[in-house]
């Protein structure tokens, strides 16, 4: 009783925020709380191995959903406020509401009494006992999710595989490859330029110089370029400059954002 | 006989508390030894000396570098999610410490100076070898939390990586320990070495000790795979952006969880507690008392030596070829050998008393070990097909290039005897 008190709070406030959070991954982390409690309260009243599978199964399940998120939806994944539909929000609030007014009635008729049979349950051990329902009463339902388990997997491995059509190019076929482009469009056949190294900065945001000075474009990732994010060559030498002490008009970097959020 | 699951819930407040306090002491120095050994183990094989100047053997010198990284300067980034990175290494760290709490130490002793009997474990239920997946499956939690949470590209490809391959490898471990489950009839941790009285589970059951034994190494992310942190491509993996007492904790966890599977592989594989063999033959005393401590922890620093060993000879695994092994070599052979051995099983329930199912076992285990050695062996390659003999190009594709294997220069000629019209050379 101890530790129904102590969760549930725990666990509403989590479910709550679940709901609530902007961020997607905050979700996932708050679901991981509400389903680790609830495998407590299942070891307190006695379930071991219902704790033990809980935690593994949904955990798991987390943390793959967690993965999901990163991938599908961004790392920096947070809910759009905009509303699509008109009047979504108000009606799904509407909704809940009666939702959650249904099951509280619904709850509140049933009076629940002593719960007796614990000790029969658990008599030859716990794991014996769920092992005997789980393969004499429930053995038809057990398979049938099986079935269904395998099937869903089967059919996951089908829409992700992709036909290899060509052999797979191995190291040799690249590198000949590598020396065609090269004697037909005269494409460089070495590793692209590393960063530019200055006395201050070997960051792969400082451009490499080529001999009249230029950056040269290859030196630098694309997504940085694409984003500004880069140091042109004139604003790391005058920080060089003040490094070496004439300290007056420091030329700011490309990209520095109102507020300076530089290095 | 050693302690039963009827041993357990009996003891007063201050045993539990004596205990708990002592499992989490024996883990903080056993942190410091360790690191303090693998830099000495490693450096001997690497011809250098290692650690060697603070205190006796140079091994306060874990102290002293654990004091100076936590009076670091603790940074955290502005790109960071603060909470969830302050809560990661808290959540990577309590779990790690949880798990020891079902690893039996020793049987019943006295506690000296009282009267009260106990085992030397802190508690065992029947679920306990699941309980310590399902506790180690949330100390992945922070290693993905603490990845995503920095803010940081390095961090966040370690920390996908670790979550893919701890992921993966728990799939291959649980499979290792469903056979011992199978054969010791129970899941409790004090009952499983009981049942290893007679024979020591790594003998039968040895395709599941040699499948244990890899996974745990991926499982803990230690090298050869320790690509979740792999200092070339990720600088620092999951924890690049960490520092000071937090980096302390994750560096705390890994060396508990290299502890914690090294403890788990000696009480389900190699008999816990018990004497090696041959030491309880002639000394009848050697499995009472105190001594099985000792016996469990020269097992278990065997294994972490092990894991230095490995560190300091084998080079990281491709990440491809790593997962490869773990889904397509690893996972297969522990549900064959699991069909195997409950198929044994059966044999010896049904059958009982007509077959010596000891040496059924070993004949098993034998015929699965060189399974597994033969899947490990390289394919043998085709060989490759003779070059054709073409005449040679020295422009072949528009660039200069050297004879290929089989084709030969042409002869020399010398400069002289053909250009007679003054070529500058």
């Amino acid at each position: 009783m101890i530790a129904f008190w102590i969760l549930a709070p725990v666990m509403v406030v989590a479910a709550l925020g679940m709901v609530l959070a902007r961020k997607a991954v905050h979700c996932a982390l708050l679901l991981a709380v509400v389903m680790i409690s609830l495998a407590v309260l299942y070891a307190v009243q006695d379930a071991p191995f219902l704790f033990a599978v809980q935690i593994i199964v949904y955990t798991g399940a987390i943390l793959m959903l967690f993965l999901f998120v990163l991938m599908l939806v961004g790392v920096d994944a947070s809910d759009s406020v905009v509303e699509t539909i008109r009047g979504q929000r108000l009606a799904s609030v509407l909704l809940g509401l009666g939702f959650g007014v249904l099951l509280v009635l619904g709850v509140a008729q049933v009076s629940v009494g002593t719960v007796v049979g614990l000790s029969e349950a658990n008599a030859g051990g716990n794991i014996e006992g769920i092992a005997a329902v789980l393969f004499s009463t429930y053995f038809l339902a057990f398979e049938v999710t099986a079935a269904l388990l395998i099937t869903a997997a089967l059919g996951a491995m089908v829409l992700a595989h992709r036909e290899r059509l060509t052999p797979k190019a191995t190291q040799a076929d690249l590198a000949a490859q590598r020396m065609r482009d090269y004697a037909e469009h005269g494409k460089h056949l070495g590793p692209l330029p590393p960063p530019g190294v200055y006395a201050r900065h070997n960051a792969v945001d400082t451009p490499a110089l080529l001999p009249d000075g230029s950056p040269a474009p290859t030196s630098l990732s694309r997504v940085l370029t694409a984003r500004g994010s880069t140091l042109s060559p004139p604003g790391s030498a005058t920080q060089v400059e003040r490094i070496g002490g004439s300290d007056e008009d420091v030329a700011p970097r490309d990209d520095a954002p109102e507020g300076g959020a530089g290095r | 006989m050693g302690p039963t699951l009827e041993s357990f819930g009996q003891d007063p407040v201050w045993v539990v508390i004596l205990k708990a306090v002592l499992v989490f002491v024996v883990l903080v120095l056993l942190t410091l030894f360790n690191i303090w050994w693998e830099r000495r183990v490693v450096a001997r094989m690497q011809h250098r000396i290692g650690p060697n100047r603070n205190g006796p053997f140079g091994l306060l010198q874990s102290l002293a570098d654990g004091v100076k990284l936590a009076l670091k300067e603790d940074i955290i980034p502005k790109a960071a999610d603060k909470v969830v990175f302050v809560l990661a290494p808290v959540i990577v760290v309590v779990p790690a410490f949880v798990t020891f709490s079902v690893i039996p130490f020793g049987p019943e002793v006295r506690i000296p100076f009282t009267d009260v009997v106990t085992p030397l474990q802190l508690t065992d239920m029947p679920v306990a070898v699941i309980f310590v997946m399902a506790i180690a499956s949330i100390g992945i939690y922070g290693i993905v939390l603490g990845g995503w949470s920095s803010g940081s590209t390095y961090s966040l490809l370690g920390g996908l990586r670790s979550s893919a391959q701890m992921i993966s490898y728990e799939v291959a471990m649980g499979l290792a320990l469903i056979t011992v489950f199978l054969q010791a009839g129970t899941m409790s941790t004090s009952e499983i070495v009981n049942a290893q009285a007679g024979l020591w589970y790594f003998v039968p059951l040895l395709p599941s000790f040699i499948i244990y034994v890899i996974s745990m190494v991926g499982e803990v992310n230690r090298a050869p795979f320790d690509l979740p942190e792999a200092e070339g491509e990720l600088v620092g993996g999951f924890h690049t952006e960490y520092s000071s007492l937090k980096f302390a904790l994750f560096f705390l966890a890994e060396y508990i969880n290299m502890a914690t599977v090294s403890a788990i592989a000696t009480t389900l594989f190699l008999g816990g507690w018990r004497a090696p063999f041959g030491i309880a033959q002639v000394w009848e005393g050697a499995n009472e008392g105190y001594w099985p401590v000792l016996w469990f922890f020269g097992k278990m620093l065997a294994f972490i030596f092990f894991f230095i060993w490995l560190r300091g000879s084998l080079p990281r695994l491709r990440y491809d070829q790593f997962m490869d092994f773990g889904w397509k070599v690893l996972i297969p052979i522990s549900l064959v050998w699991i069909v195997g051995v409950a198929g044994m099983r059966i044999v010896r329930n049904e059958y009982a008393g007509q077959l010596d199912q000891t040496w059924l076992f070993v004949a098993a285990g034998v015929f699965a070990a060189v399974l597994v050695v033969l899947l490990l062996l390289p394919e043998r390659r085709q060989p490759e097909p003779e070059p054709e003999r073409a005449e040679f190009d020295a422009f072949a594709g528009g660039y200069p290039v050297p004879p290929m294997p089989g084709q030969e220069l042409p002869a020399r000629v010398p400069t002289g005897a053909t250009t007679h019209d003054g070529g500058n050379d």
